[in-house]
């Protein structure tokens, strides 16, 4: 099989899409032919990336602008998408918050708002995003752990306890819509360049990099093609897994 | 056709179920249809025969098929 186009015909959410990991697998998708719809925070920051996507590509590219972890906001986000579109056949949740504290000093309000992103707002994108799929009794929901959510990580308590959370998640969505097709997987990203990893001490990043087999960083992009198969009818007949995506990293 | 009628087929439809069936009293979980299962089908149906989105507290408190039409009109669909 061609490895252009794999998506023609199929319409993608990506949540958090406007930088780092989701936005390189927002464009991704759009390079190979979905019609997508990004989500961020921020209203109006995705409106320059859509544009240029959307000529870039000659697929549909539309902002929807909500927060994932208010599920008032994930409700009126779904009820714009509705109006976008009534089709929806890959739903990403990327959408992600970090907060490096130890133990002793992670706050309740910042251990409850790495929860309520991560973990929550998967839960909630993926009670509306079921349910538009199952109309057409097809899907696939590619969510985003880490590999700290498997091995744990210090002063990633909160971040890692979401992420392992995300994993459960995955799992049990998975039991639930295999018998209308929709398939649930998630993608646990090694040590990745993105901004996240730039707030690290020069210590802690040559003792990540020590750490990975393959011996170089991970790319957005490296995640962007793991979930570009996750999406595709490639993947068809895989539910309910975890796949790590980080050059033989071991933490 | 009505809203009533439309929703009665819907009903009977992602339910597999005969219309005569879908009455006001009708409850979830009083018959062996209209499981949590298909319940999640029904919604589905409902958001797509009335061009909605069904909030999930709505979704919850859907327990029978008058109760459906009750949360409807909260979506500007008349009865």
């Amino acid at each position: 099989m061609s490895n252009s186009k794999m998506l023609t015909g199929k319409v993608a959410l990506v949540t958090g899409a406007n930088r780092g990991i989701g936005r390189a697998i927002v464009e991704t998708f759009a390079a190979n032919g979905a019609n997508v719809i990004a989500n961020a925070r921020t209203e109006g920051s995705l409106d320059d990336l859509c544009g240029a996507l959307a000529r870039e590509h000659g697929v549909q590219a539309e902002p929807l602008y909500f927060d994932v972890s208010d599920p008032a906001q994930v409700k009126g986000g779904f009820q714009r998408l509705l109006k976008i579109t009534k089709q929806l056949d890959v739903a990403v949740n990327n959408a992600g918050v970090l907060d490096n504290s130890l133990l002793g000093m992670l706050s309740a309000k910042s251990a409850q708002d790495i929860f309520a992103t991560n973990a929550l707002g998967t839960i909630y994108v993926m009670q509306y995003a079921a349910r538009l799929m199952m109309k057409h009794k097809q899907g696939s929901i590619i969510n985003l752990s880490s590999i700290v959510g498997v091995f744990g990580n210090e002063g990633q308590v909160a971040y890692s306890g979401s992420k392992a959370a995300v994993m459960g998640i995955t799992r049990s969505a998975a039991k639930e819509l295999a018998a209308s097709n929709i398939r649930v997987n998630a993608i646990a990203p090694g040590f990745i360049d993105t901004d996240m990893v730039r707030t690290l001490s020069e210590e802690k990043f040559k003792e990540r990099m020590d750490s990975i087999k393959m011996g170089r960083i991970g790319t957005p992009q490296d995640i962007a093609d793991c979930a570009l198969f996750l999406a595709s009818d490639l993947s068809k007949y895989i539910t309910g897994q975890i796949i790590g995506v980080d050059g033989g990293m071991l933490i | 056709m009505d809203n009533t009628e439309k929703l009665r087929e819907v009903f009977a439809e992602a339910l597999q179920i005969d219309q005569g069936k879908v009455v006001d009293s009708l409850e979830y979980n009083s018959i062996p249809e209209w499981d949590s299962v298909a319940h999640m089908a029904l919604v589905a149906a409902i958001d797509d025969a009335f061009d909605i989105m069904l909030d999930t507290d709505d979704v919850i408190d859907m327990s029978s098929f008058g109760e459906a039409k009750k949360i409807l009109t909260r979506y500007d669909v008349e009865f």
